[in-house]
């Protein structure tokens, strides 16, 4: 998105004059962009105003964003604590995967990456259904965060996986090693000093995604949680049912104002490895 | 042992814990889910139901045809977004595609949400067409909201994968076109548009797979829209008809990883699946 311009020919006259196609797609577009960011508009003007049927007039408040914190706060706490949780898990569970289907391209290793992205690419309802009909007897993991945490990790997984797997295919990991291995090194060490920093841009993105995606879960997440481990998605579709419009609204900037920074972090990350070739 | 031998089988060792993990917590859960869903009164025939049983095919059908109409209009929305975004620059463009891709990271209830601010009772629209017409229209809470919801949804991580594929055009095809006289109309059609297909067809196939199981925007617009997602959700916690929730979350399962095999392998690699 920072090259130049792909246009080959320099269209001088097209830069005084554009066509009337130019105008038409210009105004299509940000009819598209008014279409996604008006509602998000409301959304925030509703959070802060004391009456959204009165409107502007009625004056801006925090009246409402306190009361969330006061209703669902344990929401928000707990949705972070998941989200480090399974950031961690997806760390120590699938950077050495990845490096696995990294080194050892064949067959067997390819099955393994297609096993590990089904999460994703089943709904979250059947998975959540799945782990209910198998481990909902077992009644402290059933009510426990941990529950919760499980189904974040499979569904967050693969996508640690593949960014740290596009890191690791674009350096030539075997003769980084070889270098490290001649020169006496031994594979945890090789692991540490040579594997893991050359892979951090991938583990950075990965996580980043991983944080957003488990902050904001909520088709497996809705079936898992019990009363006592609502997470901030949930809390969320609870409101909307539940409480007054501003309220609702107050509770979605609340979500808003935590993940936009995620997904703005994601987006310089993602910029990062491209310039660097990843 | 030779060391290249030793690596491999350090390499594959190292998969063991995520592995382990999955097989725990996925594959023998499915495994549980798929007998559960012939355990029913009806047995194995159970996963027949959803062609079978007029309510669950009409559910199934409604929910493919609108998720059908769902990737078509994304599609066409973000081609001549993307296209045009990717192909000029122009003050503000930035901005604008920071704005669009804000909702990358909303989850589907946050979607059903917005949703209602647009199209709900005392939403945007409805203020608008009451003002002009003097009638207000409402359509959130249905169809109508579903499908916009999952517009929302698809809509910028659409624009993104068309803009990355734009970028990588080779912009010397459109010239050689354009030199032997193609009009702009049929350098679209002939040149830009078939580059495009592969980042299409992946699109296609993650905008539908989403729209097939998402559940979040549905649950919070309205409980009764009667697509499977739905559907199965009702069949689990309403009736407690553990079987048939399971074997007709089996059946969606089946078909959005279909959808997104099938689109991998005529487009390549790079169809994952969205969140």
């Amino acid at each position: 998105m920072t090259g130049p311009s792909p246009r080959l020919s320099p269209k001088a006259e097209g830069a005084k004059r554009k066509p009337a196609r130019y105008w038409l797609q210009l105004a299509f577009t940000l009819a598209v962009c008014a279409f996604l960011v008006v509602p998000v508009f409301m959304s925030i003007l509703a959070g802060l105003t004391q009456n959204f049927f009165v409107g502007l007039n009625s004056g801006l408040t925090l009246r409402w964003v306190g009361e969330v914190w006061g209703l669902y706060s344990d929401t928000i706490w707990r949705s972070i604590g998941i989200a480090l949780a399974c950031l961690a898990c997806t760390i120590v569970l699938g950077v050495p995967a990845a490096y696995s289907l990294a080194r050892a391209r064949n067959r067997l290793t390819r099955w393994i990456e297609e096993l590990l992205v089904l999460p994703v690419a089943v709904p979250g309802l059947a998975t959540a259904l799945a782990l209910i009909l198998l481990y909902g007897t077992w009644r402290e993991f059933r009510a426990s965060w941990l529950f919760i945490l499980v189904g974040h990790v499979l569904f967050t997984l693969p996508f640690m996986v593949r960014s740290v797997l596009a890191v690791m295919m674009s350096v030539d990991l075997a003769a980084l090693e070889e270098a490290a291995a001649s020169l006496g090194a031994s594979f945890p060490r090789r692991f540490a000093t040579v594997v893991l920093p050359n892979v951090r841009p991938g583990i950075l993105a990965g996580a980043l995604m991983v944080l957003t995606l488990s902050m904001g879960e909520f088709n497996l997440t809705w079936m898992l949680h019990t009363p006592l481990t609502k997470t901030l998605p949930v809390g969320l579709a609870d409101s909307y049912a539940s409480m007054r419009l501003e309220i609702g609204s107050a509770y979605t900037l609340v979500f808003l104002v935590m993940i936009v920074p995620l997904l703005v972090a994601m987006q310089w990350a993602a910029t990062r490895m491209e310039r660097k070739g990843a | 042992m030779d060391p290249a031998a030793r690596n491999t089988r350090r390499a594959l060792l190292l998969a063991a814990p995520a592995l382990g993990g999955f097989a725990a917590f996925w594959l023998l859960p499915m495994a549980r889910l798929v007998s559960v869903g012939a355990s029913g009164p009806d047995g194995a025939s159970a996963y027949l139901a959803v062609v079978t049983n007029p309510r669950y095919f009409r559910s199934l059908a409604s929910t493919v045809v609108l998720s059908m109409g769902v990737t078509v209009a994304t599609l066409a929305i973000s081609l001549v977004a993307g296209i045009f975004l990717q192909r000029n620059r122009f003050p503000g463009r930035g901005l604008l595609v920071s704005l669009m891709t804000l909702p990358l990271a909303f989850p589907g209830v946050v979607v059903g949400f917005l949703v209602i601010l647009l199209a709900g009772r005392q939403g945007l629209i409805g203020d608008v067409t009451s003002w002009l017409f003097g009638e207000k229209t409402v359509f959130a809470y249905g169809m109508g909201g579903l499908f916009l919801g999952y517009l929302y949804f698809s809509i910028p991580r659409v624009i993104l994968t068309i803009m990355a594929a734009v970028e990588k055009l080779d912009p010397a095809l459109e010239e050689a076109a354009r030199s032997l006289g193609a009009s702009t109309w049929q350098v679209t059609r002939d040149v830009v548009l078939p580059g495009l297909a592969p980042a299409m067809i992946s699109s296609a196939a993650i905008c539908f797979a989403t729209s097939m199981g998402a559940f979040g925007t549905a649950f919070t617009l309205a409980t009764q829209i009667d697509v499977l997602p739905i559907t199965i959700y009702n069949e689990f916690t309403n009736y407690a008809n553990f079987a048939m929730a399971a074997s007709l979350s089996i059946v969606l399962g089946v078909i959005t990883w279909a959808a997104l095999a099938g689109a991998r392998t005529l487009a390549g690699s790079g169809v994952a699946a969205a969140a």
